[in-house]
């Protein structure tokens, strides 16, 4: 199981992998927001966390198609099925390394980016804390998506398509958070607590659904 | 150890694919699967490899080891696709393999050098899989058989790129693995001209 | 035989990768030997120089700054010309060199946004806002991540080529737009106060140490160019050496 994570990994990093075009997407679509809404540093600094949040959960469903699509282009899919041990397993390490490769350094990037919208320091470290609490939950999420379109050829566009209604919640709960955090009166623990609870969740009832739809996909 | 078929059926969509297949293979044999396109050779190996359900009847596994419900955890299966990334060296591939897989009890996997000395590409493990040409690539993915012990092998045309030098190569390869008692079952041309082997003519099934 | 022609012909003399391979050995040191005096003479008069009567001490990060930010226009220029070498005349070396200048140009386009960003802060009371010039240099550095990924996106070094030549010179509008924003839009950041056309208006009390460090940039840049060259050279063959030993592999002992 180690060795399946430390290869996703390595695969992610090398050339080719989608380790660092998530992080390009997520700085291009925040880059652009200001286009858009106009250089007022009072009104960014309002949305910033809100826009963050918006460009990680983009960023984060690019590379999730390839989860299983590429273990099933040349045949690995085959193996990981028809092992001894559970295959929710071998979902679980695959997102989690999948996690590692493109939403850790989502998270790392967060505060860089916050800079640009002009958030405060407690408006930066919430969303940074968000994000790292969050993003794991959309990869879980994706990971029942990408799993249910594995054998589609066009599934990336469909992946996004059945995954963003899902991860709906987990947005609500992340910005709410943030905004918790940084206007006094609201408290900052429930909103926060409950988006941990959204990813335990998923972390449980997303690689189940995935195994789940890999083992009726086969063909 | 024995593999025992009983009355197996496939169904593909609507069609049935093969009817009433039974067969039963003792340690040290060999079968032989043969039959035009299309007359559901892959098929019969994906239900063997677990990766399709069965229509109808089953495989069983008598005096096997304890705690393994189904054969295909004792199996390897090698598919038209060679299951090794292209990004990583040949030597990560089958180092992954060798970790994930394990070996199944009665028997150890050989080690990587061995391996790919076995396949007669010991020099070249340090260079990315997708340098290698066709046919290396599917000497490489025999390697990955020797890695982790499976007493079971389920081969799927596996000298279908490969010239007559390493078709060679691939009889030793299957007479040496039913020589330490395992089984073989495979969808091939090539006669493996040693050891107890059975055929099997898959003709389709007709309506 | 005129001079012109000897001039092509040394040019294209060039495009042998081994001549190349072989000048950059005899130029490295003495370059990098250039360089090391420039920066001890540029940060030597950077930091004994006078401070400014307005901005104290922070005005050093100028010595730093703007050297880059002309480093990272002149760098994408390099890979602009070179996706014409490449594209154009066809020049060997001309695809080496774009994406050997990548890298570089973003990181000397992330040194100059960091630095401004740091004297942003005590400045402007920010650490960025969203005006014409740091816009632009953010979108350029975005550029330069683009071309990166797309460099490392393909395996065949001669298609990826191509297709990189002909982004690379889609942006390079981006260029000129870069250079005179400050012009163009009434913004924050102070015009250009060192290349006018009615000379500097620039101190000399800052001008000279900010010329010295331009210099010992520009060497610097030189310098790490060449390498990057020489080290893509030497990717590419040992890539081509690892393709050739895979296809000998295994042939003699299976030879029936």
């Amino acid at each position: 199981m180690i060795a399946l994570f430390f290869r996703d990994l390595k695969l992610a990093v090398r050339a080719g992998g989608g380790a660092m075009l998530g992080v390009l997407f997520f700085m291009t679509v925040v880059a652009v927001i200001p286009f858009g809404v106009g250089p007022d540093l009072n009104l960014l600094a309002r949305i910033g966390p809100a826009i963050l949040w918006i460009g990680a959960l983009l960023a984060s469903l690019l590379g999730l198609d390839r989860l299983f699509q590429a273990e099933r282009e040349d045949g690995s899919l085959d193996l990981l099925l028809m092992q001894e041990t559970p295959l929710l397993l071998t979902v679980f390490v695959k997102c989690a390394a999948h996690w590692a490769a493109t939403g850790l350094p989502l998270v790392i990037a967060s505060p860089f980016l916050g800079l640009f919208m002009n958030m405060n320091e407690p408006a930066i470290g919430a969303t940074m804390l968000t994000l790292l609490a969050g993003t794991p939950a959309i990869t879980f999420i994706g990971a029942v998506g990408a799993a249910v379109a594995v054998a589609l050829p066009r599934g990336g566009l469909l992946v996004s398509i059945l995954v963003l209604p899902l991860a709906v919640p987990v947005l609500i709960f992340g910005v709410s958070a943030v905004y918790a955090a940084i206007e006094d009166p609201a408290p900052f623990l429930p909103p926060f607590m409950i988006l941990m609870a959204i990813t335990l969740f998923f972390a449980v009832i997303g690689p189940v659904a995935a195994a789940a739809a890999l083992r009726h996909s086969a063909d | 150890m024995r593999l025992l078929v009983e009355g197996l059926s496939a169904r593909r969509g609507e069609d049935l694919i093969f009817n009433d297949i039974s067969f039963a293979l003792a340690a040290g044999e060999a079968l032989i699967v043969t039959g035009p396109n299309g007359s559901g050779k892959s098929t019969l190996l994906r239900v063997l490899a677990g990766l399709l359900a069965a229509e109808s009847g089953g495989l069983f596994l008598e005096d096997g080891p304890p705690g393994f419900k189904h054969p295909h955890e004792l199996s390897h299966y090698l598919g038209h696709r060679n299951a090794m990334k292209r990004e990583l060296t040949v030597e990560e591939n089958l180092s992954f393999w060798q970790r994930f897989l394990g070996d199944a009890p009665g028997g150890t996997g050989t080690d990587l050098a061995a391996a790919a000395e076995a396949v007669g590409l010991a020099d070249i493990t340090h260079l990315p899989f997708g340098y290698l040409s066709a046919g290396q690539q599917r000497r490489m993915a025999m390697a990955k058989l020797l890695v982790a012990h499976r007493p079971i092998w389920i081969l799927d045309e596996p000298t279908a790129a490969l010239d007559a030098g390493a078709d060679r190569l691939f009889s030793g390869l299957v007479a040496a693995h039913l020589g330490r008692g395992g089984i073989v079952i495979t969808a091939t041309h090539q006669p493996l001209g040693i050891g107890q082997t059975q055929a099997l003519q898959m003709r389709g099934f007709v309506h | 035989m005129n001079e012109n022609s000897l001039a092509i012909r040394k040019f294209s003399a060039l495009a042998n990768p081994t001549r190349f391979l072989a000048l950059a050995d005899r130029v490295l040191p003495w370059l990098t030997v250039l360089t090391v005096v420039c920066f001890a003479i540029g940060l030597w008069l950077s930091f004994t120089t006078e401070g400014d009567y307005q901005q104290g001490e922070t005005v050093r990060i100028m010595y730093v700054h703007v050297p880059s930010a002309w480093l990272s226009m002149m760098c994408y220029t390099v890979m602009a010309i070179s996706a014409l070498g490449t594209l154009v005349w066809r020049h060997p070396l001309a695809d080496v060199s774009a994406k050997a200048a990548a890298p570089i140009g973003a990181c000397f386009t992330f040194l100059a946004l960091v630095t401004g960003s740091l004297w942003g802060k005590p400045m402007w009371g920010t650490w960025w806002v969203w005006d014409a010039r740091l816009t632009s240099v953010f979108v350029l550095f975005l550029m330069y991540l683009g071309v990166i990924a797309l460099n490392r996106a393909m395996e065949d070094p001669g298609r990826s080529a191509r297709v990189s030549a002909v982004l690379v010179l889609v942006g390079f509008v981006n260029i000129p737009v870069i250079k005179f924003s400050v012009d163009w839009w009434n913004t924050l950041h102070q015009p250009a106060s060192v290349f006018r056309l009615d000379g500097p208006t620039i101190d000399p009390e800052f001008l000279w140490p900010l010329i010295s460090m331009a210099v010992a940039f520009t060497l610097l840049f030189f310098s790490l160019h060449i390498a990057a060259m020489r080290n893509e050279i030497w990717r590419r063959r040992v890539d081509s050496l690892r393709r050739q030993a895979a296809r000998n592999a295994g042939r003699e002992t299976l030879a029936p």
